[in-house]
């Protein structure tokens, strides 16, 4: 008996404990919203997503977020153009052309360029990317868009490929073998046959590496050039939306306009990436379903 | 050779092209920061203070604040993630449970690491009191730790063996006796996988002790998990955007930049070695 009640006992403390993802995201949730909403009564919410002018220290500040969110907008995109290919191009190639041997080697590559710290990242644009940038293309200053874009495309790559590469994985071997049959060969069957049936699989990983790219904080920090404005070419500084809060939430008092306006920033983000990640979410789940697997 | 087999091999080309970039991007990275960190590196540089506005001495306190931050997040994260992972295996709860649990895992995992910093900042620093210090810090970047380690775990414990319970089962052991017994020892080498992998990533992590734990400058070490500390990642932030000697100050960050970069690389590639002994081992 009491052994018994030892067990229930377990049970609904691993019941409780597991619970504890959903507590801190929803956690996450209500104080975002909490710390954002006052920020609401000082500037209405068209306002503070159009506004072009983000001047939050200024007398009477201005809290307009829209230079912030192009910012965001254009260093990811920038990012995209680099990592969807070279991710994607990674994954295909490990799938399909790497021999057992040198898959020992490159997936390791891929996991250990994934594990690079972003403050590093931040850290060789600054020093290495930057001045070399400003030097190349004769800037006033090599912290712009196009460094940032680099720098994350760079960070996101091993992100993309991982997930495609796992989404390529699940793809049948008999389709594989069908489109053999049928005569034709390695790069038509990968063009035609495998690249379609994990479609899906290839925009999780896409979006994925989406919403890495504007969560991340410290490279743009440091690389972006800080200027909060719209940008009009790929050669100016800006202001993402994590490098904004990183940047100003130590100087900001806490219960100012300013603290939670920055706060009303982070829930703008959190809820981007958080659609981000439940659109994945609903893309693999049905691909998984297509091709015929349970989990 | 036909056009078929022209597009063919320059396609195959392009794919190789790409996953070179890989090597590139990680050769690029290792060889700059560790050809001019490691002149800045000495003895003294690893286990002093820093002295004179941050121009001279070393960055021992940052490596030890790295060091106990990153012990109290696995701390907090290794028994909540191995329970939700032991939860969602092996008490196989209804699916829509599963799903629910799976689906907040997924989205912890992809929220931005400086909303982890502000989450902190609100609810440890300022709500609980913590104030700026070495528990919030570790308590924050536990959370993000989190997802990494459940995981790792629930990989670890799905590949254990169904056969190897149910004989454990036969037996009359119960539920509990054969997790805490049986699954959990083999599935010990891919949960301690997961550990690691979350050492690397919290080590490096940042933005989440912008405002939970990091400090510029602390004089001597920690003295409480109520203290401030400093940090490796937080340290090569502020040298470059801080203090007066911006020469001077990018000299010491390459040779933190390089101790934190071979720090995370070694753990990285300790976790990775980990995982193919015991896949092979396994297989065997």
């Amino acid at each position: 008996m009491i052994k018994r009640n030892k067990e229930k006992g377990i049970e609904w403390l691993f019941t409780a404990l597991a619970f504890s993802s959903l507590v801190f995201l929803t956690g996450i949730v209500i104080v975002l919203v909490k710390e954002a909403l006052p920020i609401f009564s000082t500037v209405s919410l068209p306002a503070f997503l159009g506004g072009k002018s983000w001047y939050p220290t200024a007398e009477p500040p201005e809290f307009g977020i829209f230079p912030l969110i192009m910012a965001s907008f254009w260093v990811s995109a920038g990012a995209m153009l680099i990592c969807v290919p070279l991710g994607v191009g990674s994954a295909l190639y490990l799938h399909e052309l790497a021999g057992e041997r040198q898959r020992a080697v490159l997936k390791p590559v891929i996991e250990v360029l994934a594990s690079v710290p972003s403050i590093i990242y931040g850290f060789f644009g600054m020093v290495i990317l930057a001045p070399f940038l400003q030097q190349r293309f004769n800037l006033p200053i090599g912290l712009c868009v196009l460094s940032t874009s680099i720098v994350l495309g760079m960070m996101a790559t091993p992100t993309v490929a991982s997930i495609a590469e796992d989404a390529l994985g699940y793809v049948p071997r008999s389709f594989r073998e069908a489109s053999f049959a049928l005569g034709a060969n390695r790069w038509e069957t990968l063009t035609k046959v495998i690249i379609p049936a994990a479609g899906s699989g290839i925009s999780t990983a896409v979006i994925l590496g989406m919403s890495r790219a504007i969560g991340e904080t410290m490279t743009v920090l440091m690389v972006a050039g800080g200027a909060a404005v719209v940008p009009s070419s790929i050669f100016d500084p800006v202001r993402p939306m994590t490098a904004a809060i990183a940047a100003e939430m130590g100087e900001a008092p806490v219960g100012s306009d300013h603290y939670h306006a920055l706060f009303a920033v982070a829930l703008a983000l959190f809820l981007v990436t958080f659609a981000f990640n439940i659109i994945a979410e609903l893309i693999s789940r049905r691909y998984r379903l297509k091709l015929g697997l349970s989990r | 050779m036909t056009k078929r087999d022209i597009i063919q091999k320059t396609g195959f080309t392009l794919l190789a092209m790409c996953m070179a970039a890989n090597i590139v991007f990680l050769g690029m990275i290792v060889f700059f920061i560790a050809s001019r960190g490691l002149p800045a590196i000495s003895w003294e540089f690893l286990t002093q203070a820093p002295r004179n506005a941050m121009t001279q001495g070393g960055v021992a306190p940052a490596i030890v604040g790295t060091l106990y931050l990153t012990l109290g997040a696995v701390l907090v994260a290794l028994p909540l993630g191995v329970a939700c992972a032991i939860y969602l295996t092996e008490y196989s709860p209804k699916g829509w449970i599963v799903n629910l649990i799976r689906i907040s895992v997924n989205n912890l995992a992809g929220v931005p690491s400086v909303v982890f910093g502000l989450f902190g900042l609100a609810i440890f620093v300022k709500k609980a009191g913590f104030g700026v210090s070495m528990l919030s810090g570790s308590l924050t970047l536990g959370i993000l730790a989190l997802p990494v380690i459940i995981s790792a775990s629930q990989e670890a414990l799905i590949a254990v063996p169904q056969s190897i319970r149910e004989a454990s089962l036969a037996l009359g052991a119960t539920r509990w006796e054969t997790i805490r017994r049986v699954v959990l020892p083999a599935a010990l080498p891919g949960i301690l996988t997961g550990v690691i992998l979350s050492v690397g990533r919290v080590a490096g992590e940042t933005a989440p002790i912008l405002f939970t734990a990091a400090a510029f400058y602390v004089k001597g070490y920690p003295k409480s998990v109520l203290s401030e500390v400093m940090a490796l990642p937080y340290h090569i932030y502020a040298l470059m955007t801080e203090g007066t000697h911006p020469e001077i100050q990018t000299q010491i960050a390459y040779g933190s930049s390089l101790i934190l970069l071979a720090l995370v690389l070694s753990v990285s590639m300790l976790a990775i070695y980990i995982r193919q002994r015991y896949r092979r081992g396994y297989n065997a």
